[in-house]
């Protein structure tokens, strides 16, 4: 193989993955870093990369405190209780106080926010959500990166971390090769921030075919954020918590503006009303804690986004299906109507694709909703991701070491999808998760935590023959054959995909058994996975482009199996709607009120999991109506 | 299939490969033009399109679900500042336009160069302040929130 090994060295600060996550933390490193050397490697190219490439139609992370609307603990409260209680507070806090300040920076580099006429506030879509013409959020926030970093390797694809060899689990650098000229690419540097994107497509989509790539979270988000921490030795957290979003069938357009700012609502196909029908019996699996309609009627705590699908998948199953969105009313005002539409062109166009091609409009027909795929993520409603330290002034004790947002491994942090326990950061807060970690790292360096780091030629030639391997083994079993795809010796990625997310459909809860496991379906889950492993070792890729394909498939591969091994260890049924532990069908506070924590070992792949405590910041007395529901003696 | 690329439109200037975020617009290498080799990890997420300065790239709706007969067409402008949608029903009774801006400034005259800001202090790097804050928070001299200014304390971990 002819490929060139390039070598970045005496990096400060690389930054693996340039999404929102990323590129905050390539701009805000400068800031600290005046004279540090900062890199960013991404796979594809940063002014349209990562889940906000096509845009975005609103902010959904903004408090607001400028014009008086919330404060930080009141998001805690309702990340909280969305998240059915298991958040990590702390990290929560810190995003949330430092939030709006990002915001108000993307509008000075001039991402048009919408503004209420009347108050002269941004317009609000709902509690945390603000209105933006948002088509164009990724080049602009890419810009602020691109003017920060001293150099960018766009389509690079990192495939593993660099470990320090003098200092055990401590980070050096990573590894990865460009996608276009094959070239191997070694950075070497003293931190690395892991902005790389959580998990679509490891769970069978509902479509089918062509249409397999029409999923909720972006098609690139490969799980690499997990793949790579998880193969050294990261700590992970909450990675049973996946996500299942109810949005408009097949081309999944989101439905947070039709909800909040159209006031559209869901009915069966009956046109009634079905959610308040299945809250009692779900009231007795979840508890009144978590579930209490009347407290959440007369305030602002809202019901769990989990608990809702949950209405929807069994007024489904019982017949009443298609679950439709009235918005023949709302759609009737000519503004109304319009900003319906702009919503879908600024962040999900493929729903106006498909409402064209089927003459749905929605001002003379109710479309349907539907329950997604599940994902597997840590930046939108779920806190999927690495065991992260919070910051000094609001963490616990056992919650801080040393430095904000570094993960168990020295001198790795994280950034949105990177970093769990922190649901609803969303835009906006991953792009704060990625500043804080670059204050953090600038921190880590100076006070010398990232002396003496040795890599060995050795390391950097065992990952290079590890990363074109894929390359040989089409090489040597191609011949064999006469022509197709069909070979004894090998598989392609798209094959290892298929075999994953069937396995992780049927055994893992996915929407082809109604979201539906238990241990012993888990088992059995996991050994197939052991294999589908041994048979990634013989994944085989005909071309760079498919050797792109082959570690996306590796890297979601790695997260797939921890997701297992958490929603093996966590019995109970924590989130009815996002899936179901068939043996354990109740929400167990007394055993599970708990978060989750794995950790891989690099060296024998052996998971071992604990229990880590919740530690309540914020009391969940959200406001005077719920304090005087409870004073009634609501819970 | 979602995107495809128009055979007449084309020149292979590559505008739509450097930009697709999924790597599957490529040059053929034949015909010395772009298409898309991989439309089952094509997220119609509109990017080669609004990039092609031919417009010689259209999207067909997902063959599973999408019937034929659609229409839905782009133009970005940075200059202007502006993106323009066309939008044609299969049933070609509703044909809208619409109009949205995409930014507030001339492309790329609003961003600040960090390096060039004033280095921070010793008792800055120390607090829990990012650039601009605590002024960019909520826009006046208020001090970043903490535990301790908002009232919260820290409850002992819990396991229950």
């Amino acid at each position: 193989m002819g490929y060139k090994t390039i070598i970045e060295d005496d990096i400060d600060i690389l930054v693996a993955g340039a999404g929102l996550g990323g590129t905050g933390a390539a701009f805000e490193a400068r800031y600290w870093g005046k004279n540090k050397k900062i890199v960013i490697a991404e796979k594809a190219n940063i002014d349209r990369s990562g889940a906000v490439a096509q845009g975005l139609y609103a902010i959904n992370c903004y408090m607001g405190t400028r014009f008086g609307e919330n404060n930080p603990e009141d998001h805690v409260r309702y990340a909280r209780i969305d998240l059915m209680g298991m958040v990590r507070e702390d990290l929560a806090f810190d995003m949330a106080r430092h939030v709006d300040s990002a915001v108000h920076q993307f509008e000075e580099w001039g991402l048009p926010i919408m503004r209420n006429t009347k108050t002269g506030a941004y317009l609000r879509e709902g509690r945390w959500q603000i209105m933006i013409h948002g088509e164009s959020y990724k080049p602009i926030v890419a810009e602020a990166a691109k003017k920060s970093a001293d150099k960018v390797f766009n389509r690079v694809c990192v495939t593993h971390l660099l470990m320090d060899e003098s200092k055990e689990n401590r980070v050096a650098g990573a590894v990865g090769f460009n996608v276009r000229t094959g070239n191997y690419h070694v950075f070497k540097s003293k931190t690395v921030i892991c902005g790389a994107g959580g998990a679509s497509n490891i769970f069978k989509p509902r479509s089918v075919g062509e249409g397999a790539g029409r999923v909720w979270y972006a098609p690139w988000s490969s799980g690499s954020a997990y793949g790579l921490m998880i193969e050294a030795g990261a700590k992970m957290t909450q990675m049973e918590n996946r996500i299942v979003l109810a949005r408009f069938k097949d081309g999944y357009g989101p439905v947070g503006a039709y909800f909040l700012h159209l006031k559209t609502y869901t009915q069966n196909c009956n046109g009634e009303e079905y959610e308040s029908k299945w809250f009692p019996a779900l009231q007795e699996m979840v508890g009144k804690e978590y579930l209490d309609p009347e407290a959440s009627h007369a305030t602002h705590r809202p019901i769990p986004t989990c608990l809702r699908n949950h209405a929807i998948i069994n007024e489904v199953n019982a017949g009443r299906g298609p679950i439709h969105m009235v918005t023949m009313e709302a759609f009737q005002d000519p503004h109304l109507e319009e900003i319906g539409w702009h919503n879908f062109l600024g962040m999900t166009v493929g729903q106006a694709v498909l409402w064209a091609a089927t003459d749905v409009d929605p001002k003379y027909e109710n479309p349907e909703l539907t329950t997604s795929e599940p994902y597997v993520m840590g930046s939108h409603a779920t806190g999927c991701g690495a065991w992260c330290s919070g910051p000094e002034d609001v963490s616990p004790e056992e919650y801080f070491w040393g430095y904000n947002r570094m993960t168990t491994i020295e001198g790795l942090f994280g950034a949105g999808d990177a970093v769990g326990g922190t649901p609803h950061a969303f835009s906006s807060g991953s792009f704060t998760e990625g500043r804080l970690s670059a204050k953090a790292a600038c921190k880590y360096i100076d006070d010398g935590k990232a002396e003496g780091i040795r890599v060995t030629d050795a390391q950097i030639n065992r990952r290079k023959e590890e990363i074109y391997k894929p390359l040989e083994t089409y090489t040597v079993g191609r011949n064999e054959i006469v022509a197709g795809s069909v070979n004894p010796n090998y598989i392609n990625p798209r094959q290892g995909l298929d075999r994953l997310q069937k396995l992780m459909d049927e055994y893992c809860g996915g929407f082809g058994v109604n979201y539906m496991t238990n241990d012993k379906l888990l088992s059995i889950g996991l050994k197939k996975m052991a294999i589908l492993g041994e048979d990634l070792e013989k994944v085989a890729a005909e071309d760079i482009h498919e050797l792109l394909r082959a570690w996306e498939l590796k890297h979601r591969f790695l997260t797939s199996e921890s997701v297992f091994q958490h929603t093996m260890f966590r019995k109970e049924t924590r989130w009815p709607g996002y899936y179901y532990r068939g043996d354990a069908m109740k929400v167990d506070d007394e055993n599970w009120h708990v978060l989750t924590v794995s950790r891989r070992d690099p060296k024998t792949g052996e998971y071992t999991m604990e229990k880590a405590p919740l530690y309540h910041l914020v009391g969940d007395i959200e406001d005077k109506d719920l304090a005087k529901l409870k004073a009634e003696g609501h819970h | 299939m979602p995107t495809f690329v128009y055979m007449t439109r084309c020149d292979g200037c590559g505008q739509c490969v450097d930009i697709c975020p999924s790597d599957i617009m490529h040059i053929d290498k034949t015909l010395r033009r772009a298409y898309n080799i991989e439309p089952n990890m094509c997220w119609e997420c509109y990017s080669c399109v609004k990039a092609c300065p031919h417009h010689a790239i259209d999207v067909r709706g997902y063959a599973d679900f999408a019937p034929l007969g659609h229409s839905v067409r782009v133009h970005r402008d940075e200059e202007k500042g502006t993106i323009a949608w066309r939008i044609k029903f299969r049933n070609g009774k509703k044909d809208m336009e619409l109009l949205a801006p995409i930014t507030t400034k001339p492309w790329g005259t609003g961003h600040y160069d960090l390096a060039s800001e004033p280095a921070p202090s010793k008792e800055v790097v120390d607090t829990e302040l990012l650039f601009n804050e605590p002024k960019y928070v909520a826009m006046n001299d208020n001090a970043l929130a903490t535990l301790e200014s908002n009232g919260l304390e820290i409850k002992e971990g819990v396991y229950y």
